[in-house]
């Protein structure tokens, strides 16, 4: 997989479905109303209560209608309260509905595969048909060219290319092969070229894929501790305001009458908070489905949470910060030649060598110097590179060019490297470069600087994730000197040089035993035990089994930059939560003000200068804000599906930016919002 | 209000928070067994209790000690208000109190609410005020300070279970900060005209020739104690407006300082315990924040006069002084007002029943809030601390990451407990109210009509659950149901609150503390002031809006359009 992917540009995962795609949203109402059965409503207490209430005020509206009394305030009351259920049970539905179509082509790839198990392990003639899920652990299956793997599983014997789209997205096929970090595959995925010969891995219906499946369709959706503590919260406040409520019935006995079933019922639902116990369980499968959009699978709702709550990032050097390979960056030319004419030697030097190295001498001597490679020119020979010489270059009829390392060179054309460039050569090894020495006609030129690129930009997100109050880690094998180096360029917090498996976990060990949480990619199996240790563990798809059962995330795309959106994405989970709770718990202030002197303005009309918001009747009142309380729910759905944006400003400023949009928006908002229902009302004339 | 009022009020409340620095720390040393100086009469204590100070107790451990103490302590008081008839030092040949009574009174003074239902100086024995109500004055604010400081160390510490030892806070909590401070403020305000004896009620002669009998007593001291342990149970059945209690200007000053010292002092000893005294000024500050908006709101609405009485072209120069004492003023009743209700003391300058109906709002909503602004000794700030963690939890999520308060995690276990402790509340005072406002054993208890009635009922269980002891007056306290009742409202503020505390601390102190970033919450600075203040408006206050509407704002916007009840 190409891990020198731009960042940013990791292929994602289907289209966003749309918050208006008709046949999702015709879906989901059905699902709304399956999801009313009060045995699976009783897992959210908020909605559970509205439902009760629902139930029993649906009963009065019917008793006073078959007594032939009015009964048009009780039923409207009923209506909306039903509503208000039903679009906390859709918001839902919404949620889950998005990750179904994938969820299809994904059981689709599973379930046409055929399995090819072999008798003998060392007879690849032997075999006999299995379906995919009549597979064991341990069983040995040959797979073909046009073959699809019918199962996880390990390389034991061969080399092939595969396609991986139907996991990953990305159709450009990669090579897996027995022994090393790339011997995984996955099920579901098809053998485009060559054979394999696959250890089955995974027991039947435990298969990536199957898990992948059951993951963005929501079915292993179980309630994160987060959300398990927000439950909990949130059935408090409702006891709380049931106690208020309740406690009505005796109070108001006391001078008049107390409030009837109904109004006590609309008071109490619209102080619940009802709007975020709505949403809780869809911004929370939003969250896992952005991830899953992001081509990143978390084994739980736990993880992305824990990603949220990331202190510090353990990044490998190679593939992450830099490209993972040197290129030109610098000439040092020698004493008396000027840069220039060493940067042309340097080129026609390397006009025969196709290796990225040599390309990217020429691309960065036209960079800097301008100096365009001609082509070949007639009578041109290419000398390659011998592990033997060390060397190549071009012999031209005016002279002979060569470049390669400084020793083989200086040796080759029998000169001394004059003492002020030995001494360039040296500080460019010191700082983990590589010197290539130029050479023309026995006259040692200068030399080429050639390292491991910082990726452009990488060191603005190293800040950004700073700002966010996140340490980042180089990981590197490289030593401390270069290590340092490269660190200092790419601007990260700390480093880990010449690490070895056991220092990275003994460094996340220590990280979490000052109490902060590690996270950290990895791809090899030597990998594992970090991964498994890591808060955040994000294993690369293409890499092995050992490292993918141990991180609590896969990336489909194998980037580990991606590391750093993932923690993004636990944030955004997390401030949408708490945002929307705000909101919710605010929205109770106006709703005072609306049904309070509404229910009491009979037994005390002087309560009435407390309709602030001059609604028409005590009635209209009450069912605007019933109705309000409702329509919030069905409002906030496409926040509580895209989620709050996160910007990395420090925890102090995006409390402030929240806390006024969420806190102040949530007093202000339902002040005009039911007034606008009353005045809607009034002019239709219902109330 | 006047410039000179304000400027009343700033200098006490001065004189608090410039007393507050020094005495937090210093129990935050005394906390950590840094202060010595009565070692011996410690050992003394500890060998004639048999009790090793050292022993580490956890949560549990440390609970069923406070439980066990505070359950003998109430049998005890019990007995001994029982047989007072009996016992030395009732030179006045006192019965003993019925049993309704003695259980009511014994709860009140062992759970630090000192709700009198009975007249102080003419039903209980000089024996009865000492022995009993005085040691339970001291022991209950100790057993609030101990339970603070256990919740405190809680915060401090990662990876235990150790919270410290029950019964070594509570000596050391009495012996270095209560009795010291006690007798100093005793002394003062002997000096200041109380009385402090033990001969019979002195008689006199008026004018008119007329034999009148005038209580005394030794109540200096345990006037002191009254305010400093936010006990608040008078001497005198008029408490701090009886000349006795309150002869000047300057004692009720003294007395609100008393109140507010050791509560405010305490939310900086929490700041000492956890190594960083802003933490526990950001609490300081919201408790100031509302001492000074209540003080406010009482001030305003008594200061503006009664709006009928205006009507009548009677001078409101003075505004509505029905029920207070001309030689304290508005300010100061209305600072006094807003702090020992605020504070869970219950002392009282004025009648809050004569109050206009905002500014008998204001106290009855200060209760209702939870008893945290400043709140009791002890348990102003562990109730605070409740708030703040549930502060940190809605508002924490929105910075993005699991909510976190000084580095502890606040996960399902604490917002379960957290929210146990705040259901007590409404649960005791709404539930009790609505019940007795309808069942005629107790609507017998209230003379007036109309929301004023409603008032009282809802002031009494507010007073009591909330650990107050203030009364807003006109109730017919003493009868068996609302002894009973009282009671038991009583016991839930205290106990029922104080147990889901304890099991937070256990949890918070078994967790590693998370270390900081910029990326976490922060808990100092203005904005957490702001929220914490709006928090505890809002998770504590809202739900006593309906039962408020139908009782003093109700009466007021009645008032307003001429009507009287």
């Amino acid at each position: 997989m190409d891990t020198m992917m731009p960042m940013g540009q990791a292929t994602r995962r289907g289209r966003a479905a749309a918050f208006t795609d008709r046949t999702l949203l015709g879906r989901a109402a059905l699902d709304a109303l399956r999801k009313l059965s009060p045995a699976k409503l009783v897992r959210n207490p908020v909605i559970f209560v509205t439902e009760v209430v629902a139930i029993l005020v649906t009963l009065l509206a019917g008793l006073d209608a078959a007594r032939g009394q009015g009964f048009a305030f009780q039923a409207g009351i009923a209506i909306w309260l039903w509503l208000t259920v039903l679009f906390a049970t859709f918001a839902e539905a919404v949620a889950e509905g998005r990750g179904r179509a994938q969820a299809e082509s994904l059981r689709r790839a599973r379930g046409e595969a055929r399995a090819k198990l072999l008798v003998r392990a060392d007879d690849r003639a032997l075999w006999q048909p299995r379906g995919a899920t009549e597979l064991k652990l341990g069983d040995l299956v040959l797979v073909e060219a046009g073959d699809i793997i019918p199962s996880d599983g390990e390389i034991i014997e061969g080399i092939a290319s595969v396609n991986e789209a139907a996991v990953t997205g990305e159709s450009a096929p990669v090579i897996r092969e027995s022994g090393g970090d790339r011997s995984a595959v996955t099920g579901g995925t098809m053998v485009v070229s060559d054979w394999l010969v696959v250890r089955i891995t995974a027991a039947p219906g435990s298969t990536f894929l199957d898990r992948m499946i059951a993951l963005v369709e929501g079915a292993a959706r179980q309630k994160t501790p987060n959300e398990i503590a927000l439950d909990i919260l949130l059935a408090g406040m409702t006891i709380i305001f049931l106690i208020a409520v309740a406690s009505l019935v005796g109070l108001a006995s006391w001078n008049g009458r107390p409030p009837s079933v109904p109004v006590l019922a609309a008071l109490l639902v619209t102080l619940i908070p009802t709007t975020i116990g709505g949403l809780l369980s869809a911004i929370g499968i939003a969250g896992m489905d952005r991830l899953v959009r992001f081509n990143v699978l978390a084994t739980s709702g736990r993880a992305v949470e824990a990603a949220g709550d990331v202190d510090v990032l353990l990044l490998d050097k190679t593939g992450t910060i830099t490209f993972g390979n040197r290129q030109a960056a610098g000439f040092v030319p020698a004493p008396g030649v000027a840069e220039r004419e060493l940067a042309e030697a340097a080129v026609l030097a390397s006009l025969g060598d196709e290796t990225p190295e040599g390309r990217s001498i020429l691309a960065y001597a036209r960079e800097r110097h301008g100096t365009v490679a001609p082509a070949l020119p007639e009578g041109a020979k290419v000398v390659p590179f011998t592990a033997q010489t060390r060397l190549s270059g071009l012999d031209l009829p005016d002279g002979q060019y060569r470049k390669g390392a400084v020793d083989s060179l200086s040796g080759s054309l029998g000169v001394a490297i004059p003492p002020a460039l030995a001494e360039a050569v040296e500080r460019i090894a010191r700082q983990g470069g590589t010197p290539l020495a130029v050479g023309r006609d026995g006259v040692v030129l200068g030399a080429i600087e050639l390292k491991d690129i910082v990726k452009p930009g990488i060191r603005e997100r190293f800040a950004e994730l700073r700002r966010m109050g996140i340490r980042t880690v180089m990981v590197t094998g490289d030593n401390r000197l270069t290590a340092a180096a490269i660190a200092a360029e790419a601007g990260v917090d700390d480093f880990l040089a010449e690490a070895t498996p056991e220092q990275k976990l003994g460094y996340i060990r220590k990280a979490q035993g000052e109490g902060r949480l590690v996270a950290m990619a990895g791809d090899g199996t030597n990998d594992a035990p970090a991964l498994a240790q890591a808060d955040v563990g994000l294993a690369m798809q293409t890499g092995t089994q050992a490292a993918r059962e141990a991180g609590n995330m896969v990336d489909l795309d194998s980037d580990p930059t991606k590391l750093i959106e993932v923690v993004e994405i636990g944030k955004q989970l997390l401030i949408t939560r708490g945002a929307l709770t705000t909101f919710s718990i605010a929205n109770d202030v106006a709703k005072y003000f609306a049904i309070l002197p509404a229910i009491f303005v009979a037994s005390y009309p002087e309560l009435g200068v407390f309709n602030v918001m001059r609604l028409a009747s005590p009635e209209s009142a009450i069912l605007s804000a019933v109705i309000f309380n409702a329509l919030i729910i069905v409002a906030l759905v496409p926040l509580a599906l895209r989620g709050v944006t996160y910007s990395p400003v420090g925890a102090a400023a995006l409390l402030r930016r929240n806390l006024v949009i969420y806190g102040v928006g949530g007093i202000v908002a339902p002040f005009l919002g039911i007034k606008l229902i009353d005045l809607f009302l009034t002019l239709i004339g219902v109330a | 209000m006047t410039l000179i009022g304000w400027a009343q009020i700033a200098l006490v409340l001065a004189c608090v928070v410039a007393a507050a620095v020094p005495l937090g720390r210093y129990m935050a040393a005394v906390a950590a067994g840094r202060v010595t100086f009565l070692a011996p009469v410690e050992r003394v204590v500890y060998a004639a209790a048999g009790i090793d100070p050292r022993q580490a107790q956890g949560w549990r451990g440390y609970t069923l000690a406070m439980l066990a103490a505070n359950a003998a302590g109430f049998l005890l008081l019990y007995a001994l208000l029982r047989g007072q008839a009996v016992l030395p030092l009732n030179p006045q040949g006192l019965d003993g109190l019925t049993p309704w009574l003695a259980f009511n009174t014994a709860v009140s003074f062992v759970t630090n609410t000192n709700w009198q239902a009975y007249g102080g100086e003419s039903a209980l024995s000089y024996f009865s005020q000492m022995a009993g109500l005085t040691v339970q004055n001291f022991l209950s604010a100790a057993t609030g300070m101990a339970l603070a400081l256990a919740v405190c160390r809680a915060f401090a510490r990662s990876g235990v279970k150790d919270l410290g030892n029950f019964w070594s806070d509570l000596v050391r909590m009495t012996l270095y900060v209560l009795v010291p401070l006690s007798l100093l403020v005793g002394f003062a305000f002997v000096a200041m005209g109380m009385p402090q004896t033990l001969a019979p009620f002195a008689e006199a002669t008026t004018l008119e020739g007329a034999r009148q009998v005038i209580p005394l007593g030794p109540a200096a001291f345990q006037i002191a104690i009254k305010h400093l342990g936010t006990n608040g149970g008078g001497f005198f059945g008029m408490n701090s407006a009886h000349p006795f209690e309150g002869p000047t200007a300057l004692t009720s000053a003294l007395q609100i300082w008393s109140q507010q010292v050791i509560p405010f002092a305490l939310a900086l000893t929490f700041g000492a315990i956890v190594g960083d005294i802003r933490q526990g000024r950001a609490l300081l500050l919201v408790m100031l924040a509302y001492v000074l908006a209540g003080t406010w709101a009482v001030y305003g609405s008594e200061a503006g006069g009664n709006p009928l009485h205006l009507a009548l072209g009677i001078d409101a120069a003075q505004g509505n002084m029905e029920g207070k004492e001309v030689r304290f003023g508005q300010a100061l009743v209305a600072l006094f007002t807003a702090t020992t209700t605020g504070a869970s003391c219950g002392a009282v300058n004025a009648m809050f029943e004569s109050f206009m109906p905002l500014g008998g709002l204001v106290p009855l909503f200060l209760i209702q809030l939870g008893e945290v602004l400043p709140g009791g000794v002890g348990s102003g700030l562990y109730g605070m601390l409740v708030f703040a963690l549930l502060a940190v939890f809605v508002a924490g999520l929105m910075v993005g990451r699991t909510p976190e308060y000084l580095g502890k995690k606040v996960q399902a276990r604490e917002v379960k407990l957290a929210m146990l402790a705040v259901l007590v509340l409404p649960a005791a005072i709404l539930g009790f109210t609505a019940v007795a406002l309808v069942l005629p054993a107790a609507v017998a208890s209230i003379p007036a009509t109309g929301p004023h009635g409603l008032s009282e009922m809802l002031y009494a269980y507010s007073s009591a659950a909330g650990n107050n002891g203030s009364a807003f007056g006109g109730i017919t306290a003493d009868t068996p149901w609302m002894d009973v009742t009282l009671g038991i409202a009583m016991m839930l503020g205290r106990f029922a609150y104080a147990v889901p505390v304890m099991a937070i601390a256990g949890s918070l102190a078994a967790k590693p503390r998370v270390a900081e970033s910029v990326g976490s919450f922060p808990t100092h600075g203005p904005l957490f002031v702001g929220l914490l203040a709006g928090v505890i408006l809002i998770l504590g206050g809202l739900q006593f809006m309906p039962a408020l509407a139908l009782g003093p704002l109700a009466e007021h916007v009645s008032l307003l359009a001429g009507k009287t009840f």
